[in-house]
């Protein structure tokens, strides 16, 4: 075997994964040049599995295989090689700006979004390695997943429509799922936020309970804000929502401040 | 397709074939093969039986993932996943984020390690040769092995010169080939 004897210790050093960064570097870069120093790496590995091969004998437990094969079924693939699902042209609802559809519609189909996201423990803050791995999963994550992406992209352009003449507004959407705490809102046309304040969403129980803090938040350039899925109590039945503008500093469990946009109901 | 539940004697290789088409049976089959070598490896390291089993579950759904990472034409599968097992067993020993792809580990033995018969010859054979071996010599490889200590973290725990603790890790290893090879 030619090995380089200058890069030999170094190779089963690098094989352990014990080199520091440097010398890990300009190892990787004779290796790319260098066959039989690759070769010998390869078999320095097979050394080490035999070392590791000797620790073999505990079973684990019936558990494991149970959580694996969960988690594989939550996760089917299509073949190798299969043709990935056909890629939609985007949306004939978005070729003209999404806002043009209202708001319901892009929410729903947000609200399908998040739901198959949370049915994948796994994925559920990655779209798009979700969208790579679950290809078959169809299209309807497939379409779901652009439409999250899209209403989340801060780069995304973002128009408000309002009668002729109007100025607009601020105002704001919150869409919840009670049964499974799913709470997505969006608002447009807030002010610019004074110094040393922030806004804070409020969830108001229909039990007449105090307001529940639903998230603090801060307008882009624009006045838009989004706030998804915050961290609310289970199941609780609501009756309205609501911006305050808050100080920044102290506690956001109660409001303090003033409110800027209240819910109007269904 | 294979059915849900392959015979004993499905290749290493058609198992991979079926798993690359998406069979979640053949899956189960290697799991199944080679689940105790990855878990007693991550167990080795890892001293603690809740995260050799997360070990245990990442080596299997990378696979699952990604079946192409794995040469069958090149390596041995029993010895692949018993390194993969060993790396990632040592990143979460560490707390650091996975080094390396799965795909960038090629393993190669000159071993039969299929049947579990050839496995157990074979690791009688090495279990001597690291019997055999030096004290000093043994405990520096397994340092590296098990533990995932650095040369120099070695070097600083047993006062040994740094040039001495390389020499040493590289000569074990050899050594446990030329006993295989004779």
């Amino acid at each position: 075997m030619n090995v380089h004897e200058q890069f030999a210790e170094d190779l089963a050093l690098y094989a352990l994964g014990a080199l520091d960064d440097a010398e890990r570097q300009k190892l990787e870069e004779h290796l790319e040049a260098c066959a039989s120093c690759r070769r010998e790496l390869e078999l320095l590995r097979g050394d080490l599995s035999l070392l590791a091969l000797t620790t073999a004998g505990a079973k684990p437990p019936a558990r494991a295989r149970q959580r694996l094969m969960s988690a594989i079924a939550a996760e089917p693939r299509l073949p190798v090689g299969a043709p990935a699902p056909e890629r939609r042209q985007r949306a004939w609802w978005t070729a003209s700006g999404w806002p043009a559809l209202g708001w319901a519609m892009a929410v729903a189909l947000v609200l399908v979004g998040i739901g198959l996201l949370r049915q994948n423990s796994t994925l559920h803050q990655n779209l798009a390695s979700l969208r790579a791995q679950f290809a078959d999963q169809g299209s309807q994550l497939e379409q779901a997943s652009q439409t999250v992406a899209t209403l989340l992209d801060p780069e995304a352009m973002k128009i408000e429509l309002v009668a002729v003449g109007n100025k607009p507004q601020p105002r704001g959407k919150a869409i919840y799922q009670r049964r499974n705490g799913n709470l997505i809102f969006f608002a447009s046309n807030l002010p610019p936020l004074p110094a040393e304040k922030i806004y804070e969403l409020w969830l108001f129980p229909a039990n007449g309970g105090a307001p529940i803090a639903a998230g603090l938040f801060k307008p882009d350039a624009r006045g838009s804000a989004t706030v998804v899925n915050p961290p609310l109590p289970e199941a609780v039945e609501a009756k309205n929502f609501a911006v305050t503008l808050e100080p920044e500093s102290g506690s956001h469990e109660s409001p303090r401040g003033t409110p800027v946009i209240v819910g109007v109901g269904e | 397709m294979l059915s849900a539940e392959p015979n004993a004697m499905t290749s290493d290789m058609a198992l991979v074939t079926a798993i690359r088409s998406g069979d979640q049976g053949a899956m189960k089959a290697l799991y199944d093969r080679y689940s105790s070598i990855v878990y007693s490896v991550a167990l080795r390291v890892l001293q603690e039986t809740a995260a050799a089993e997360d070990v245990l579950q990442d080596v299997f759904m990378q696979f699952w993932r990604n079946p192409g990472a794995f040469d069958a034409s090149r390596g041995n599968m029993a010895a692949w996943l018993a390194v993969i097992a060993r790396n990632r067993a040592i990143d979460a020993l560490r707390r650091r984020r996975p080094e390396d792809d799965i795909e960038d580990v090629a393993v190669s033995v000159e071993h039969d390690l299929v049947s579990e018969a050839d496995r157990s010859r074979t690791m009688d054979r090495v279990r001597g040769a690291l019997q055999a071996m030096p004290a000093p010599q043994r405990s520096v490889l397994e340092m590296a092995y098990f533990e995932g200590l650095s040369h120099s973290e070695i070097a600083g725990k047993t006062g040994e010169p740094l040039g001495t603790v390389k020499t040493r890790i590289r000569a074990g290893l050899l050594l446990l080939r030329k006993v295989l090879a004779a």
